[in-house]
């Protein structure tokens, strides 16, 4: 248990100090839900209408944009090599990474979302779904990347190939989530979506890192 | 515990790198891999490392199969590649007490690894600071940070000075002489008494007898 807090210490470490981990994956955010308002035109109750979806839209691509990095790096500095062979078994390294991920990319999005919300006329009643479906949904999308950031961890220039790989797999989370955001502004009750969307994150628990191990497995060879 | 390398076979990319490499080795010897680049060295590591799967034999470490028990086997090994596995965002020390957790080493080992390969003045700098002879004794510190009995080293001493590669060679002869196994593509003396050199390439695959190709069969066509 203690390597496993190690790993995710040692992630979190190196994603503050080399810039470009949270605070990126929300400038992101934020500009995508921005440019919504410029393309759709000044209609604030089709934004109102839109905005549970957009803002789905936009934490799914700030979440892909960060992925590429979580194993790539250590598997180019040789590092993947030397925590496969340690004691922790891989699957747990690749939880602590996705827990990692989360931390500095899914949470600063639940933080930066409410604000967004306000830009695009979300009506209030819909508020708290949308916070909880993010906070449901979001640590499934660091799990879920996690499989393709493996499979493409071996390669080059693997980024735009994990996007393809991943994106069509965030299809029922985005789905769930944007569906909790609107029942809620429309006065209806959200938790069955929300109850989802937790299903899909307690799934994604134990399927994802074994998956994702056995990606890496294949790339070190 | 001795290590036993029995009829391994790899094939890469339809080429056999190596065949029937068999060899063993008793506790407190070494084995130093030779031959040229593209030998199958690095290769030969990574199978024995477990990262690499062998397209047939096995190795034993006492009465661990590589094939049967990968993670058991993995437990006695410590391996060290051509990359030196740190970073840059991080400083000696860090580095060193997050390998420590991981393999469940003490952390008072820390302070010795630093000194083993002598980057004591070096403990609270931030690995993008070393040189690149820094970074690979940060990497090989390792070697004194976690107690393994078996060790696998790739080319250990590149771009290390004469001063750090005879550090290195001193910690190997250790290992031995405690008892351990190592194996090493090396191209410097270890000055290890009891060394054996293996040459991968040297094992391949002898053509099956009796099956001629198309030139023998009309060289020999004047026969009849």
């Amino acid at each position: 248990m203690g390597a496993f807090w190690t790993m995710v210490r040692r992630d979190l470490a190196l994603a503050l100090r080399t810039g470009g981990g949270g605070a990126l994956g929300v400038a992101f955010f934020v500009i995508a839900a921005v440019l919504v308002p410029f393309g759709v035109g000044p209609k604030p109750d089709l934004l109102g209408v839109i905005a549970p979806g957009m803002l789905w839209i936009a934490a799914l691509l700030a979440c892909m944009l960060t992925l590429d990095r979580l194993f790539q790096a250590d598997v180019e500095d040789g590092s993947m090599d030397l925590l496969a062979l340690s004691p922790l078994p891989l699957e747990v390294t690749v939880l602590a990474k996705c827990l990692a991920h989360w931390l500095t990319t899914g949470l600063p999005l639940l933080i930066a979302a409410p604000l967004m919300a306000i830009t695009l006329n979300m009506p209030g009643e819909a508020y708290v779904a949308m916070i909880a479906s993010l906070a449901l949904g979001t640590p499934s999308l660091s799990m879920i990347g996690a499989i393709g950031a493996a499979l493409t961890s071996g390669m080059r220039r693997g980024g735009v190939l994990t996007a393809v790989l991943v994106l069509p797999l965030y299809v029922p989370t985005l789905v769930l989530g944007a569906l909790a955001g609107n029942a809620a502004a429309s006065g209806l009750d959200a938790s069955p979506y929300l109850m989802l969307l937790g299903a899909i994150t307690l799934a994604c628990l134990p399927l994802c890192p074994l998956v994702a191990a056995a990606a890496l497995r294949l790339a070190l060879r | 515990m001795n290590l036993n390398i029995e009829n391994l076979r790899c094939v890469r990319a339809g080429r056999t790198v190596f065949a029937e490499l068999g060899v063993g080795v008793d506790a407190g010897e070494a084995l130093i891999l030779a031959g040229p680049n593209g030998a199958g060295k690095s290769t030969l590591l990574r199978i024995l490392a477990g990262l690499l799967r062998a397209d047939e034999g096995d190795a034993r470490f006492g009465a661990v199969s590589l094939k049967e028990d990968r993670a058991e086997f993995q437990s006695h090994l410590l391996y060290t590649g051509h990359l030196d596995a740190v970073k840059p965002a991080l400083t000696v020390s860090e580095t060193l007490t997050f390998w420590a957790q991981i393999y469940g080493a003490p952390r008072d080992n820390v302070p010795i690894a630093v000194a083993a390969l002598g980057l004591e003045k070096l403990a609270d700098h931030h690995v993008r600071t070393l040189s690149a002879g820094q970074r690979r004794r940060l990497g090989l510190s390792r070697l004194a940070l976690i107690d393994r009995p078996l060790w696998l080293l790739d080319e250990p001493t590149v771009s290390l000075d004469a001063e750090s590669s005879a550090r290195v060679a001193a910690l190997a002869r250790q290992r031995c002489e405690s008892g351990g196994i190592v194996v090493a593509a090396t191209h410097i003396d270890l000055a290890i008494p009891s060394a054996k050199t293996l040459d991968p390439a040297a094992f391949v695959a002898k053509p099956k007898e009796g099956i001629m190709n198309a030139d023998d069969l009309v060289l020999s066509g004047d026969a009849w």
